[in-house]
């Protein structure tokens, strides 16, 4: 799939709480096809402290709008200055990147999104459901606050949320939640690594597929720089175009 | 018409932009972005006799104008070069360089031997200033003495352009260049990154696994300037210069203080398309001066 730098323009802008955001941003050219688990790497512009693109995943595309939507949660300056875009703002952008979700057929699919990292869940959802599979989402978050954009899921199928105080959904971590009693044939998963780890173990408890999506700190987003390598069991390799998503027999998890 | 062509002795560019090693890859990944062909020439990723797996994560760490990295020289090996991937970039329409780095001198030796085999190869830069090796690597470039014996041995195996890459983590770099260009270096390129390190205050950790790394891109542009002048003073070979090099108005201060030719690094992982409006942007700085030959810029700043 051939990659590009083009500008996009800001067309849409969410805020979801005070520190989360979606933005559509629309394409001048036609999108090329864009797989689940890809990402983005953005220029962030007039930030002192920003040197570098800042990747993100892809939270859905839609071809009809010919929009991309971004899920970004502000942490440091980056992200914080990607918050204060304007409509009509431009962002430039090299895109697609990266591997992609793997899509079985009429399974049991269960999605684990932790905070943030819940951004690439949606747009898999969709191809989930769109080739047949039952799809089940859990969202993990500290609190009822970061409990937001629930219902673009119910579109795909069941959406749960477990919180670390109890506010909202079930109490505990998403590999907590009762649902994990029912049987799945799939894992996917996205969020801190100590819990994608947890959804790790869970599935080899259960000796189901399931597939993490790694965010290393990375220059390129590419395969230039080699700064963003996983020790995998073939050795030391780029996150970014072997990845971001592994099967966890791929690591040395 | 202006014309961009430049001459590192017998090796000749269309024209003076180049890539450093290491940001580049091996030309393929820039595909998507860019006609490689266009340029003047690619530095191949750091190739060394053996397979090496390279640091640890984390290797990079961004800071203001720039990053630090601690790749550690990564790379499959020189015959895995040689057999994959040599064959598939050899019909590149442009100079492929390879950059070739050891730990001890017989590595390096047997490196460039192999590499001279390669006929669509016409030259190699000799790495000699890699801070992100434990053993050799920059430790050849810091002394004239060590600098000067893998010089003088490569020099022996190695028949084409001989470029050599020299490291700004010394106490005088005319005297390291002065040593190397005594025992047959063609060229220089300098610099390469300059050793330096970044903290997490929060939790007290460093934010390499080698604690210290390399440090490129815009930072370090006014050191990287200062030794080209410096070194353009003091040898006669042609000088080929980089150091946080972002646009083509960088590049052309670079020729102005005494490089041939330029090599485009860390700019390359922002915008992947640089290389060529740095070329373009060149072009147009000429016809704006009235430049006919880019060569006349050659060390052309105005002391006085």
């Amino acid at each position: 799939m051939k990659k590009l730098v083009q500008d996009f323009k800001v067309l849409h802008k969410e805020e979801l709480n005070d520190g989360t955001f979606v933005i559509d941003v629309k394409a001048y050219t036609p999108l090329p096809d864009i797989k689940p688990g890809q990402f983005v790497n953005v220029l962030v512009e007039n930030a002192n402290n920003t040197f570098l693109r800042r990747p993100l995943s892809i939270h859905f595309v839609d071809y009809e709008k010919n929009i991309i939507k971004l899920y970004i949660k502000k942490i440091g300056e980056g992200t914080t200055k990607l918050g204060e875009l304007n409509l009509g703002d431009k962002l430039n952008i090299v895109f697609p990147l990266g591997n992609q979700y793997s899509i079985p057929k009429n399974s049991k699919t269960l999605l684990i999104g932790g905070g943030c990292g819940v951004a690439p869940l949606l747009y898999l959802a969709k191809h989930l459901k769109d080739t047949g599979n039952e799809v089940t989402t859990i969202l993990g978050v500290r609190s009822s606050y970061d409990a937001v954009e629930l219902d673009p899921y119910k579109e795909y199928g069941r959406i749960f949320v477990t919180t670390e105080d109890g506010s909202i959904g079930e109490k505990g971590y998403p590999t907590q939640h009762s649902v994990l009693n029912e049987k799945f044939d799939y894992t996917f998963t996205c969020g801190p690594e100590p819990m994608m780890k947890a959804v790790a173990a869970y599935s080899k408890s259960k000796d189901i597929p399931c597939e993490v999506s790694l965010e290393n700190t990375m220059a390129c987003g590419f395969g230039a720089c080699l700064c963003c390598v996983t020790d995998t069991k073939r050795g030391n390799i780029c996150t970014c175009t072997e990845g971001p998503v592994f099967n966890i027999n791929e690591l040395k998890w | 018409m202006v014309n961009l062509e430049v001459k590192l002795k017998d090796l000749i560019l269309k024209n003076p932009v180049m890539t450093a090693s290491g940001t580049f890859g091996y030309g393929k990944e820039f595909e998507d972005f860019i006609d490689i062909n266009q340029l003047g020439g690619i530095l191949v990723k750091g190739t060394t006799r053996h397979h090496r797996e390279g640091n640890p994560y984390p290797r990079m760490a961004e800071t203001s104008s720039g990053m630090l990295n601690a790749v550690g020289l990564q790379n499959k090996g020189v015959e895995y070069f040689c057999d994959k991937i040599y064959p598939e970039i050899n019909h590149y329409d442009t100079n492929i360089l390879v950059n070739v780095s050891g730990s001890v001198i017989e590595d390096y030796v047997e490196t460039a031997a192999m590499i001279n085999e390669l006929d669509r190869i016409p030259a190699i830069e000799l790495n000699i200033s890699c801070p992100n090796v434990k053993e050799g690597g920059m430790a050849f470039g810091t002394s004239c003495a060590s600098a000067a014996s893998v010089v003088k041995e490569v020099r022996k195996v190695y028949k084409k352009h001989l470029m050599v890459k020299l490291s700004p983590n010394v106490t005088d770099i005319t005297e390291i260049a002065k040593a190397v260009e005594s025992e047959g270096a063609d060229s220089v390129s300098l610099i390469n990154t300059l050793l330096g390190m970044a903290i997490d205050a929060e939790t007290r950790k460093p934010l390499l696994s080698t604690v210290t790394g390399g440090l490129s891109g815009p930072c370090i542009k006014p050191v990287a300037l200062r030794m080209v002048w410096q070194v353009f003073n003091a040898v006669n070979i042609p000088i080929v210069g980089l150091g946080g090099i972002m646009n083509a108005k960088d590049a052309i201060e670079f020729i102005l203080a005494g490089a041939s030719a330029v090599q485009i690094g860390t700019a390359n992982f922002i915008d992947p398309q640089i290389t060529v409006k740095v070329v373009e942007g060149i072009k147009e700085y000429m016809i704006r001066h009235q430049v006919k030959n880019v060569t006349d810029l050659i060390g052309a700043i105005k002391t006085q």
